[in-house]
């Protein structure tokens, strides 16, 4: 639609017909493949009227370099099952995991190892660190297991703790550290190591609402930094709307609706995601190039303002200025008009 | 890291290495040193034995008056028992078992008492039952009593506290001599230590419970307008059903371990004197025969009221109750009880077994032990000396004395020292530059107990090691305990034994913890190992001590070292379990986000799992402990040189004053050393900020 990515083209990682089943024995029903291609949803049915649980049914999606793509859903919705199973930690019934083109299923146990040492990185809601260890040596653990030097390792893990700002704090427990410290040395262990893909499964979901928005930011400002290939879980929808690039909602094991924020909010597929959306604050949701009026003409004196800024700032500008404000991307090049008119107009399409 | 590299802490320890490393040298000018002096020992045993005669030359009347009170109870249910026909009580018993704990508990019980009949010792049995099914309640009655004071009153905590430490720890056997000595022989003195040994998990489990009552129980209960009494009965004790119902199935089965232990004074025709009486006659095959009883009983003993506590979980898995099935259920245990009656009245055999129907299996298992110990002579030999020479004997007077021609096919020479000397030197010297302080002191004490030997060892050395050890861990408090308990050891001088107790127990406790972690460790991984494991732990902890020591002895006759097999059987399971508890139960994040770094199997398992585990792990090693020095004390019976056969001379004796001591000692011991591991535990666990379950 727009051609404002922030992110390649270029596919990191792909999920493709994914599923995981619990229960007796569900293997057999994925041995030839027919029966998945088939119909998903009815093979989802049989499974959970004859006592499986189907945490995952059939979900693709793909991660592009550079790109933050969040999953979203409710408790029970198969989220946690997802990201688990994309590192496999769990292991899925059927389907495929491409990183970087090679499919992750087939790896073995001891290639499977040192991909997780190179490649990956995961932080864990409750941040899953080592209470023996010091915050440095959590840090540098991930480097320890890879058999590095002491004085390497530490000099690593110097770098990553001034990314998370916790100088200083090196020879502290982790029990001396608040919440909000503990995730980041989280997030400072899991980047310690430099992988291209980062998993977050819920990282803030266990902090304060106000240390969660700072957290929030601080991710941002590393991810701006690192450009990652981030796959993020949250059942926060307004967390997922402030740092996608794109998302995907879950239910019931399966994916929804993928698509960026706006567009999950401006062509919501069914009620579910309506829901979502309801009590959404459109102001800070849209950007200024989604209220941009095609039918005026681009004034030349009108000030300018940047595609991606949240029409909340511009709020102030499209009061004063009557006639409203251009809008231009990244190189320059001029969108269209935006005034409180056009805004009024977005906003009441938004809320239909 | 420390940067410096001798800390105070090393320091002060070369300083303690040096004391004891000039006391060996002049350990021949300082006799005093290493045997404490005759005219130094205070007469605490005659002290004792002069003012118990006193005290019952005065007050004797009093007991024998209350023991006489008490053994009627005992007369009648024993004679309640015998009365009842042999297959009304299995029916009642086993209908009480599938209320319990389903059908399959019922199928066992049922074979389980049809064993009990058919093998002839149902009378005995019967007795045995009678003192339990007396004495429980009174525990039970007590401990409850006790408990509930405990939890309303800090003071009353304060002083229970203690006492049940001192009732749990101190020797079993020395229990008896007291008791014996003021009430006299008999059932009575049986009842009498059994109700003292098994009220105090009555106790700690009713505290618990109450404790554990959630606030907001409380508060809504009182919210709802309860007074005081009404909260207590109806809001805070059915809460704390479960452990109250888990203290009673405690009670039950220290009160079944105790009445088989107070068989050893005789004057009873219970299961226990049998056992005892065949092990001594060393006809093993009818002592395993009547010591199987002794087991079947406890585990369903065990069984059915562990049962009803796991119930009042409603994870159930017996049938249940409800108001209404409760009156069914009594009305059909008092039916079907009637009809068995009655027709056990028409065929005696329902009612008496007869004696040439019996089965006598134990001349068949006297065969196939035979010639199973024939069959292995030489490997049993062979396991019993190398033992022997390589490990128990230089730990007890060390490799100075324990290698020779004879033992180890040379002897200690110059150039063997030497080595010996330097190797472990340089060891501990590679340890301390790695800055592994700790390590370098360990291996240095360990040089010098392995050349000595722990029984050969000065004193005063010693007491300084143990008592700085206790300080380390936890602060002046434990040292200065540490110092006063081990002191008095001295003082009376009971140190050479107690030498002997703590090197044989030492032996088995290093054992089980390697061993026994090491198979809860794998258990953990592996839920095939843990569904074998499980249920032998499970009989292993139900069985009477002196059960499990009628097969050591069948194989290995008696000696030091079938103490130890026996004591390394029982003492294992801890270990066994809590390794296997504490690395099933760690936060399953944290070994996600080890995977997810990329840690291999060993990694995970060295570098996450065990650190995590530690503080679960230590207090396995403390029960082990516990574990060994209970089986240490029946371990006399079957010869040791220890304190516990000095308590077990003074009961035999009735020599009160040393046995008592004696006793005294291995309590303080016990004492010491669950203080010191528990603090290592729990600093630990503190430190990792994570919760034990």
């Amino acid at each position: 639609m727009k051609n404002d990515l922030k992110f390649s083209e270029k596919i990191k990682l792909s999920c493709r017909n994914l599923w995981k089943v619990y229960g007796e024995d569900p293997d057999h029903y994925f041995l030839n493949n027919l029966h998945v291609k088939k119909d998903p949803a009815i093979l989802s049915k049989k499974l959970s009227n004859q006592g499986h649980i189907v945490a995952n049914a059939d979900v693709s999606f793909n991660v592009h370099v550079g790109e933050i793509f969040v999953i979203m859903g409710l408790s029970g919705s198969g989220k946690s099952t997802i990201v688990r199973c994309l590192s496999r930690l769990i292991e899925p019934n059927a389907g495929e995991i491409l990183l970087d083109g090679e499919n992750l299923l087939e790896k073995s146990e001891k290639e499977l190892i040192e991909i997780r040492r190179h490649k990956m990185g995961m932080v864990f809601q409750n941040f899953g660190l080592l209470p023996h260890l010091t915050v440095i040596e959590n840090i540098a653990f991930p480097l320890k297991l890879q058999g590095l030097k002491e004085k390497e390792r530490l000099n690593k893990a110097g770098r990553v703790i001034e990314l998370v700002g916790l100088n200083g704090r090196e020879n502290n427990f982790i029990m001396e550290l608040s919440g909000g410290q503990q995730q980041r040395v989280g997030i400072a262990r899991s980047l310690a190591v430099e992988p291209d893909v980062w998993f977050l499964d819920e990282p803030f979901s266990a902090l304060d609402p106000l240390i969660r928005k700072q957290m929030q930011d601080e991710f941002l400002r590393i991810q701006s930094v690192q450009k990652k290939s981030v796959v993020f879980i949250t059942h926060d929808f307004q967390e997922a709307l402030r740092i996608a690039d794109r998302m995907a909602i879950m239910r019931d094991g399966q994916i929804v609706q993928i698509g960026k924020p706006v567009d999950l909010i401006l062509n919501p597929k069914d009620n579910y995601i309506k829901d979502f959306t309801k009590d959404v604050p459109w102001e800070s949701v849209l950007q200024a190039s989604d209220i941009i009026d095609k039918s005026k003409k681009i004034s030349q004196t009108a000030e300018e303002v940047p595609f991606d800024m949240p029409v909340a700032k511009m709020l102030p500008l499209l009061s004063k200025k009557t006639i409203g404000v251009v809008v231009v991307d990244d190189d320059g090049k001029r969108l269209g008009m935006a005034n409180a008119q056009s805004f009024v107009t977005a906003l009441a399409t938004a809320e239909n | 890291m420390k940067s410096q590299i001798l800390e105070k802490k090393t320091l002060s320890w070369i300083g303690i290495i040096f004391i004891t490393v000039i006391f060996l040298i002049f350990k021949e000018n300082w006799g005093w040193s290493t045997k404490y002096p005759k005219e130094f020992i205070v007469p605490f045993a005659d002290w004792i034995n002069f003012s118990m005669e006193k005290f019952i030359d005065n007050f004797g009347w009093f007991f024998l008056k209350i023991s006489w009170l008490l053994s009627w109870p005992i007369i009648a249910a024993q004679l309640l028992l015998h009365s009842i026909p042999w297959v009304v009580v299995m029916f009642l018993v086993t209908f009480t078992a599938y209320l319990s704990s389903g059908l399959r508990l019922a199928l066992f019980t049922f074979s389980a008492i049809f064993y009990m009949v058919l093998i002839g010792y149902w009378e005995e049995s019967m007795n045995t039952l009678a003192l339990v099914l007396i004495s429980v309640p009174m525990a039970i009655f007590i401990g409850f009593g006790l408990g509930v004071w405990g939890f309303f009153s800090k003071r009353a905590e304060k002083i229970i506290m203690p006492i049940l430490d001192i009732f749990q720890t101190v020797p079993t056997f020395a229990y008896l001599l007291p008791i014996l000595l003021l009430f006299g022989f008999g059932t009575v003195v049986g009842l009498i230590a059994s109700v003292l040994y098994s009220f105090p998990p009555m106790v700690r489990n009713t505290i618990l419970g109450l404790k554990r009552v959630p606030d907001h129980i409380i508060e809504s209960a009182i919210m709802s307008g309860a007074n005081s009494k009404q909260l207590f009965w109806q809001a805070m004790l059915p809460s704390c059903k479960k452990q109250i119902l888990l203290g009673i199935n405690q009670s039950t089965m220290a009160a079944l371990s105790m009445v088989i232990i107070a068989a050893i004074i005789g004057g009873t025709a219970d299961i226990g004197w049998e056992v005892l009486y065949y092990i001594r006659k060393a006809e093993v095959g009818q002592s395993l025969v009547v010591g199987l009883v002794i087991a079947l009983m406890a585990i369903i003993i065990d069984r059915i009221t562990s049962g009803f506590a796991l119930q009042s979980d409603k994870d159930t898995k017996g049938p249940g109750f409800s108001k209404n099935s409760k009156k069914n259920y009594l009305s059909f245990a008092i039916l079907g009880s009637t009809i068995l009656f009655l027709l056990a009245r028409f065929f005696v055999v329902l009612d008496d077994w007869p004696y040439d129907l019996s089965v006598w299996v134990a001349s068949h298992i006297n065969d196939l032990f035979e010639t199973f110990v024939k069959a292995f002579r030489t490997e049993i030999k062979q396991l019993k000396n190398y033992t022997l020479f390589f490990i128990m004997l230089p730990t007890k007077i060390g490799l100075e004395q324990a290698v020779s021609p004879f033992t180890w096919g040379f002897p200690l020479e110059m150039i063997h020292k030497i080595f010996y000397f330097t190797s472990f030197s340089a060891l501990s010297i590679w340890f301390l530059k790695n800055k592994k302080n700790d390590i370098f002191v360990f291996i240095i004490l360990l040089m010098i107990f392995l050349y000595f030997g722990l029984t050969r060892m000065p004193w005063p050395p010693l007491l300084l090691i143990y008592s700085f050890f206790a300080w380390q861990i936890g602060g002046y408090k434990l040292a200065l305990g540490t110092f006063l308990g081990l002191g008095f050891i001295v003082s009376v001088g009971m140190w050479p034994e107690a030498m002997i107790s703590v090197y044989l127990c030492g032996i088995a406790v290093v054992f089980c913890f390697i061993v026994g972690t090491s198979i809860g460790v794998w258990a953990a991984h592996n839920s095939i190992v843990s569904a074998i494991i499980r249920p032998i732990n499970d009989t292993l902890q139900t069985i009477p001590l002196f059960v499990i020591l009628i097969p050591f002895v069948m194989l290995f006759k008696i000696g030091d070292f079938t103490a130890l097999l026996a004591i390394i059987i029982y003492a294992i399971v801890p270990s066994i379990r809590y390794a296997e508890h504490g690395i099933r139960n760690l936060p399953s994040e944290v070994i996600d986000a080890s995977k997810m770094m990329g840690s291999t199997k060993m990694q995970l398992l060295f570098l996450v799992k065990i650190p995590l585990a530690l503080p679960v792990i230590m207090l396995g090693l403390n029960q082990t402990i516990m574990y060994g020095i209970a089986m240490l004390v029946i371990a006399a019976l079957i010869g040791t040189n220890g304190l516990e056969q000095i308590v077990f001379i003074g009961l035999t004796d009735g020599n009160m004053g040393k046995g008592f001591i004696a006793g005294i000692s291995m309590a303080i011991i016990a004492m010491i050393v669950d203080r010191i591991t528990k603090t290592i535990s729990e600093r630990r666990s503190e430190a990792l900020g994570l919760e034990i379950k």
